[in-house]
């Protein structure tokens, strides 16, 4: 193994693994915001948004993530989108994972015990106070873990922009090997980044859920 | 005013596809007045109930809670806006309990009040401290549902309900998931209501607790009110054939 070829180049993978965290966050964001919204269209009660969710979450979790990204970065410029490759990885990816999200958040919502609802809408609560006091958050708790899972997906996920070109983990070790033929080096070293950075997640996430399971 | 009639079912009838589970129900309680329903399991009590306050809408048929009818049928925004009006003035207490496991004792109280009546914190945790006072949790005021026995839950729950100060309460087996030791805490409370002339519908499996404190009972079967009367008439001599069947099976238990 090249340790010096290490101590040479990692200062490169550090600069490639903030583009990769940059990356996971905003992505990790959009998913949340597509995978309530989602959630939302799934389980309202009017139908036509039931369909609209159903039919976003089938093609999403029918269609290779890879291609998704090709088609809005190399396709969007057919149709008048026209986005840089950071830009259309996030959408891409975001859009993707939460189609995912759409079904953890939809599980958990529906996994809260029928008698909760009934309760409150005994009292007097409507629909939404119902929801947003009651349900979602019970509900939140039950999601922490399986959307812990999402983004742990979603992290190594964001290996699928390195072939438009985001310098990120992946793409910077397709680069160096390409210059330096050292190719087990060059994983290994992006293979750790990304192993600490999903650690560290992991472990927020497993500290929230603890700290929601407190009552 | 004593007599009026308060809560009214007319021809009420409920079907899930071709099951009839409710055929032609007519019911009137009075203010005041406590019913007890009883009957053997499938025989339609639950879904009565909940028919009242629109958890299960009927099928066909009216209920009335003084001079409003609970089950217009209106558009859908009218609809949601009108149940959960009326909803304010009937409490339910259910078998399972269904307190809000992420809230205190005095979030589960204080919850619907401030959302729906719009009181301040300290109206709030003022109307908390009296129910629980009436229902002998004080102590638990701050305590998660957790953390409380099941006699305590639903005395909490019934606090939760009365909170809201109903005209009406509605128990659908309120004692049925409790430990046999923890029935009679629960019981005493109900009977506390009822001296205060609490108006109250409940189902129940308890024979003794219904001749105890009810005034009239009714017995369904198979979606039927078979018999109603005083409880000396239905528990000592019920006139239907139906009706005595389930009370050797249920009164010898
Ligand atoms: N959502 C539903 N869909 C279909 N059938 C239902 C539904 N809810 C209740 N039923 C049926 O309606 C009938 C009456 O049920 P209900 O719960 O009112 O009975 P009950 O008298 O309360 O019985 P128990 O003493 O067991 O609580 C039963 O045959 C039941 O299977
Ligand atoms: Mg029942």
């Amino acid at each position: 193994m090249d340790t010096e070829l290490i101590l040479r180049v990692y200062p490169f993978f550090l600069e490639a693994a903030w583009v990769t965290i940059q990356l996971s966050v905003l992505t990790a964001l959009l998913g949340l915001a597509c995978g309530a919204l989602g959630a939302a269209a799934r389980l309202s009660r009017l139908a036509a948004f039931r369909f609209v969710g159903a039919v976003y979450v089938s093609i999403i979790r029918g269609t290779p993530a890879l291609i998704q990204v090709f088609i809005l970065y190399f396709g969007g410029p057919q149709i008048g989108i026209q986005l840089d490759s950071f830009a259309a990885g996030t959408i891409a990816l975001g859009v993707n994972i939460g189609a995912y999200m759409t079904e953890t958040i939809r599980g958990a919502i529906l996994s809260v015990d029928k008698g909760q609802t009934e309760a409150a809408r005994t009292l007097g609560l409507s629909r939404w106070k119902t929801m947003r006091k009651v349900v979602l958050p019970q509900a939140a708790r039950l999601m922490i873990r399986p959307l812990g899972v999402n983004i742990n997906a979603l992290i190594k996920g964001t290996a699928l922009v390195a072939p438009i070109s985001v310098v990120e983990l992946t793409y910077t070790a397709q680069r160096f090997i390409g210059s330096t033929y050292k190719p087990f080096e060059m994983f290994l070293l992006s293979g750790l980044l990304y192993m600490a950075i999903i650690y560290v997640v992991g472990q927020g996430v497993h500290w929230l859920d603890r700290r929601a399971r407190i009552t | 005013m004593s007599d009026q009639a308060f809560v009214t079912i007319k021809n009420a009838a409920k079907s899930y596809g071709q099951l009839e589970v409710l055929k032609d129900i007519n019911l009137t309680v009075q203010r005041g007045q406590i019913v007890a329903i009883i009957g053997p399991s499938g025989s339609g009590k639950s879904t009565l109930l909940r028919a009242i306050n629109e958890l299960d809408p009927l099928t066909s048929g009216e209920v009335w809670l003084e001079d409003v009818q609970i089950n217009r049928k209106l558009p859908h925004r009218q609809y949601e806006a009108h149940v959960n009006q009326v909803r304010q003035d009937i409490g339910m207490v259910f078998q399972h309990f269904n307190l809000f496991p992420h809230l205190t004792v005095r979030g589960n109280i204080t919850l619907a009040p401030r959302m729906l009546k719009g009181l301040t914190e300290a109206e709030a945790n003022k109307l908390a401290e009296e129910q629980l006072a009436k229902v002998g949790l004080s102590e638990k005021i701050d305590e998660y549902p957790s953390r409380l026995s099941g006699g305590q839950k639903q005395r909490v729950a019934i606090a939760r309900a009365l909170a809201m100060k109903p005209k009406v309460m509605l128990f659908d087996e309120a004692t049925s998931a409790l430990d046999p030791e923890l029935v009679e805490e629960v019981n005493l409370v109900m009977r506390q209501l009822a001296e205060e002339h609490m108006t109250m519908i409940i189902v129940t499996h308890e024979m003794d607790f219904a001749a105890s404190v009810c005034d009239r009972v009714l017995f369904m079967d198979k979606g039927v009110v078979v018999e109603e009367g005083p409880p000396s008439v239905i528990f000592q001599n019920p006139a239907n054939e139906r009706t005595r069947n389930f009370l050797r099976k249920h009164l010898s238990r």
